[in-house]
Parts: C-alpha cells; structure tokens; sequence
C-alpha cells in the first residue's frame, strides 16, 4: 500500500543524503521524494512516498526519527491530506492533432506551456493518479518527455506537523 | 579569545574530560597535531593500523563509560577506521571520531588523500560533521559528545579539512549546554506502561528476564541485579550481556542462541513472559523471533524506539533508559510466583556447569582451558574476546566472576580483542585484563603488540592456535557446502618468536595435564605474556 510521510528537516547541507541512505541501507522502497524549503528557512519539508506494508511504514518512521537533524515525521492519511504532483510532458503535435490534444487538456485541467510547429509542452498539477490519467490519454499522440516532481503534501485542516 | 580550528579541538575535547587519544599521524592531521604536542595532559596512544584506534576507544569506552576518542588523517587513514566505526555502531558504543580531510576548497577534486569519508560512514555512524567554518567547531563538538553519549550511545565522525584546522577565530566562545531539536532521547518510562510491566511479571508463572549489552550502557549493572535478585526471575543473557552476573549466581542460566546455553535456551523456549532489557533480540540471539513470539508475550524495554517491534513484536513496549525504567519498576509490588520455575531450571544448569571435559593427547580442550582460566581470574577481570570458535567458546565456557567481557558481538570483528584490551589497559592499568584470540583473529591484530609494548603494559593474550579459521570452517563442512576452502591457516608465524620480537614472553601449552600450571605461572608473569594454547584443529563448538 503507497503511504505519504511527511519529514520536517534542518535545511542543510548533506541532510538529503541521509535520508536517502537510510532508505537503501535499510532496503526500503521509495515511490517518489519531493523536498522544498518551508516558510521557515532553516527547515524543508521533505514528501516521501513508500509503497511497503504498514509495520515496514512504522520502521520507516523510527528510523527517521533517529536522525539527528529530522525534526519531524508523520505518515498523512490519504482522505484527510491535500497531495500534489507537478508534471511536464510534451507529445507531437500537428495542425490535425492539435485540437485533440487541446480537448483532453481541458478535460484534464492541464495548460499549455510551450508550443512548437511538431510539439507542445503541457503543465498539470494533480492528485499523483489523475496525473496518470493524463499521461494514459496523451500516450497515443506520442509522448516525447515527461518529468514529474513527485507528490508534496499538506494535512486538510487548521492542523500542522 | 583567538585561537585556529586545531586549538578549538584540543580545548573542547579538554572541556569533554578527554584524557586519551588514539590515533595515527598523516598530513591533513598535522595541524591538529601540533597542538596536541603542546598539550601534555591530553594522552596519545599511537596505534598500528587506522581500524585499532576505533576498537581501542571501543574497549576505553566501555570500561569507562567515557567517549572513546579517535584521531587520524584522511584518505586511506579514515577509511582503515570505517571497521572500527562499524563495530563501534553495531555494539552502541558512544565515540567521537576526528578525521582530517582536504582543503575545503579542493573538496570533491579527488586530490591526494582524498575521500568522502561521512558518506561512507553515513551508514553506520550515528551522525557525522563536515566542518566548513572553524567558527562552528565549538558547538559541533559539544553535539557530537552529546550526541555519541546520550539516548542509544554510537560513533560520531567529525571530518575536519585542513584549512579549517589552521583558520583562526576571533572571539571564540564553548557553549556549556546543548539543545537539538530533532534530537531528545527518552529518559523515563511511561507510568502506565511500567504498571503493566510489574503487573505481567508478577502474574506470570514462567518468567524470564533477556539482558543485552544495553544495560551496560546505561550503567544500570547494579539496579539490574537488584531486579533480578528482588523477582528471582532467571536471567538468561545475550552476547553482549554476559558478566552481568557471575557464571555461577543462581539466576543466571547462561547465553541464548544458536552458539549458546542449553539451558539458556530452553528456558527462554518454555517462559510464559519474555522480558527483553537493552537487547535488540538480533539473530544470533533469537533465531526465530516469529515462533517465540507465538509463544509468549514479551516486554521489551529499551531506549530506542526503532528496536521495538523491528526483530520481534512485543506486547508491552517500554521506551526509556534502562537504569530510570528498571529503578521506575523496583518501585512496585513485585511478588512473583516463579520459584517452583527457578528451581527446575537451576537443576538444569547445574548439570551443564558440571560438565566433564573430553582429553585428547598432543591438545588442549578450550572449553576447560577457559573455565580453568576464568576460575582462577580476579573478581573484576575484564577479558577481551575475538571472533570465530574462541569467541563461541569463551561465552560458554569462561567462568565470569563478574566483572566485563568484552567482544564485538553485533559487527563480529575479528581482530577486535587485541586493540580492546590495550584501550582497557590505557583507561585501567591496574585492572586485570585477558585478552582470547584465535590464532586467525590474532593475526588480523597482532601488530598492535607493539602499543602494548610501547604502552610497557600487563596484558594477558591468550591464543587458541588450531592453524584454521575453525568457525568458517565448520560452517563449511555442513550441508549445503561441500568441504572446507580457504580456511586453513597456512604460512601462520611461529607466534613465540612473534611475542619475543617484540620483548614480550610466552607460554606453550600442549598436554592438558600442563594446562592448570601453565595458567598459574601464565598469571603470575609480571608485564604481558602470550599464552599458546595448542587446540585440535577437529574441535567445535559443539563439543
């Protein structure tokens, strides 16, 4: 089962590595991992998504907590969570397919970003598998690149970690 | 106040009671050095190889309870010492590493000496410092203390470039405290939780306490016997927990595990309640965690959370350090009715402690080697033990009276018991000190002869010589693998004319009838002596 945890850190140098060793050393798996600052400047806000069983999630959790310069761990329950992923993707696009291509990014909420007389370049902002469901409709106009940022995530609510 | 990166260091290691140093001198160290050339209170025990320095403030630390501190160069120097790092961590033993590095600005060029040394250790060290601003070494070695003697002790690495080491700071201030936001170990236990604890204990009608190496750290040896003392509830140990009780106390029934005490065993396979203190429950200890945990419930106190629930389940999670939480619990009504239980196994032990010993001709059998040993050791010996057979046969068979046994129980470090016993001597040179080898595990070592040597130190090194890594070798001749390879010790020096090199005596011993008498004058030599003991190579640890 995909869990969101969300992991408050001292910004600096060398603390993603940690992380990031951590989860190879103690074989677990990572889906996606998305850090940014916070409106604190000396904490990011690191969004890690693992794909384990829940007892692996609770030693994920532990582990986390023992490095020194987390400050903060919490596995956010998916109903209760606002999660976001930012995708790029440019497809071939002609005066045929154009329109097409067009429709589907209304129905999907994605926006034009750049266009060019063989491609155009789309940005979506999503749930992780509405993103998907976009990629799914544009693969038949051939895809020519994708990139994701991976899922961030906040808890719905006046609440915070 | 002015002073350059390197005088920071030394002040703060001062400041931190540091009263010993084990290093190895290189160029991107040298400033450092300089400074400690002109502090003569601060110790220095030079060692022959990088990886000894970690288990010489390994050995230091654990009889001391002080920070093990180490110091070498970069490069080749930091990477000899990740094993000592490694070991350090496995085991929980609290150290401070300093390590030279580079010039800040040619960092990452793959100039000489160079290597990323806190990634490489990032694994197994429990933090790590990259100082880029002499300015910050004040509180980076205030944390780093801190950090490596406090909650779940470990090694701590603090890679110190050059440049940093020579940079001067104006007004420099040593903060007293420290405070880490994502760093606060817990201290007491929950109140609730411990109410169940006593409640489970005094119910249960099989009880068995575990003890690992965590009560150790957390210097609680003496409210853990009185726990014990006050329940009678037998106690079985793990490696890492022998000599908290003496072999033969009436609680103790011995080490668990696949290498361990029947009766050990088979009181921790019968128990109604398991209770696990300052032990991880690793493998070598618990084979199986799943069926004991079908079979009993379990407490399991400990001062890292991560340990509970990650090798076994537990019913009743205690988060805290050892000593507070079991002083919390003495506190209680602990009326146990287990005594029918601690009768029935007492039988049992007795049986085993009673065993006779085979004799062949031409060897010595190490088990009664070692209990002969340990039967005529001081009350508060400490005895170094390496890795392989000599290790499985010192936990069953050495007579402990008590004082501490020291082995690399997580990491299984061969090489581990000669630098160990020289940091033992170091921090206690009137203390009784027995180091065990095997004739592999001394040779991964045995260069430190001459710290001993340059130390003019009383340590006493006994070598199980069977010219073959016995314990990979038994492990090759059972199923699946076919025979032996790779594990007989061919080439192996003549280690008398070893010893004697380097000015220190030695005892052969090949007969058993000559065992006892070797052990006696083997004791009495003044200053360090090696003892040889000639061991059939076809013995095990089974036998």
């Amino acid at each position: 089962m995909k869990q969101t945890i969300s992991v408050l850190v001292e910004n600096r140098a060398g603390v993603l590595g940690r992380i990031t060793s951590l989860f190879s050393r103690r074989a677990f798996n990572i889906d996606s991992l998305a850090v940014g600052v916070t409106d604190d400047p000396a904490i990011s806000r690191i969004t890690i998504i693992v794909d384990n069983g829940n007892s692996v999630v609770e030693q994920v959790e532990k582990q986390l907590n023992k490095l020194v310069e987390v400050i903060k761990v919490r596995t956010l329950d998916e109903s209760s969570m606002i999660g976001r992923e930012l995708m790029i993707l440019k497809v071939s696009a002609n005066a045929k397919t154009r329109n097409n291509i067009m429709t589907i990014c209304d129905i999907c909420g994605a926006k034009v970003a750049d266009i060019s007389p063989t491609s155009m370049t789309m940005e979506l902002s999503d749930t992780p598998d509405r993103v998907n469901t976009f990629e799914e409709m544009m693969r038949p106009f051939n895809i020519l690149e994708v990139a994701r940022t991976g899922m961030i995530a906040l808890q719905k609510g006046g609440g915070k970690i | 106040m002015e002073m350059t990166g390197a005088q920071i260091l030394v002040e703060g290691l001062l400041r931190e009671k540091v009263d010993m140093i084990f290093g190895y001198a290189g160029a991107t160290i040298c400033p450092l050095a300089d400074v400690l050339r002109s502090t003569p209170q601060l110790g220095y025990t030079l060692v022959r190889n990088e990886q000894n320095a970690g288990h010489m403030a390994s050995g230091y630390a654990r009889v001391t309870g002080k920070v093990g501190v180490c110091i070498v160069t970069s490069g080749p120097g930091a990477t000899n010492l990740l094993t000592g790092i490694a070991t350090a961590y496995m085991d929980s033993i609290p150290m401070v590493a300093i390590t030279g590095q580079v010039p800040s600005h040619l960092l990452g060029r793959d100039i000489f000496q160079e290597v990323d040394i806190t990634g490489a250790a990032s694994p197994f060290s429990k933090h790590s410092y990259l100082v880029k601003d002499a300015a910050d070494l004040p509180l980076i070695l205030k944390e780093a203390f801190y950090i490596a003697s406090t909650g779940r002790p470990g090694p701590v690495l603090i890679d110190v470039p050059i440049d940093i080491q020579e940079q001067v700071v104006k007004d420099v201030s040593f903060p007293e405290t420290v405070s880490i936001r994502g760093y606060n170990p817990s201290v007491r236990g929950n109140d609730k939780q411990i109410a169940h604890v006593a409640e489970a204990i005094c119910q249960a009608e099989r009880p068995v306490i575990c003890a690992g190496g965590g009560v150790f750290l957390s210097d609680a040896m003496l409210d853990f016997e009185t726990f014990a003392a006050r329940t009678r509830i037998p106690v079985v140990t793990t490696m890492m927990g022998l000599s908290l009780l003496p072999t033969d106390h009436p609680l103790n029934m011995g080490m668990i595990g696949t290498q361990g005490n029947v009766c050990a065993n088979k009181a921790l396979a019968k128990s109604d309640l398991l209770i696990m203190i300052g032990t991880r429950a690793a493998d070598r200890a618990i084979f199986s965690p799943e069926e004991i945990q079908r079979r009993m419930p379990s407490i399991h106190i400990d001062v890292d959370p991560a340990e509970i629930g990650k090798n076994i389940q537990t019913e009743i999670p205690l988060v805290g350090d050892v000593r507070v939480i079991l002083q919390q619990i003495l506190k209680r009504d602990l009326t146990t009715r287990c005594t029918p239980w601690l009768t029935q196994l007492q039988e049992r032990r007795k049986e085993e402690l009673n065993r006779e010993y085979p004799v062949r001709a031409g060897s010595v059998f190490p088990g009664r080697l070692l209990r002969l040993l340990g039967e005529r050791l001081q009350e508060k010996a400490a005895v170094c033990v390496d890795v392989g057979q000599n290790q499985i046969w010192a936990c069953k068979h050495l007579w402990l009276k008590g004082g501490r046994f020291l082995t690399s129980g997580g990491l299984g470090t061969m090489g581990y018991a000669l630098p160990a016993g020289v940091g033992v001597k170091v921090a206690q040179p009137d203390r009784q000190t027995v180091v065990i080898c095997g004739d592999g595990s001394f040779q991964m070592a045995m260069n430190e002869l001459a710290a001993v040597r340059a130390g003019n130190m009383d340590l006493k090194i006994v070598l199980l010589k069977n010219g073959v890594l016995g314990l990979v070798n038994q492990i090759q001749k059972t199923a699946p693998y076919h025979g032996p390879f790779g594990v007989s010790l061919d080439g192996s020096p003549d280690f008398a004319a070893i010893a004697a090199a380097y000015g220190i005596p030695s005892i052969t011993v090949g007969e058993e009838g000559e065992v006892e008498n070797a052990l006696d004058r083997f004791l009495a030599e003044k200053g360090s002596c090696l003892l040889i003991a000639k061991v059939d190579p076809t013995v095990t640890t089974s036998d």
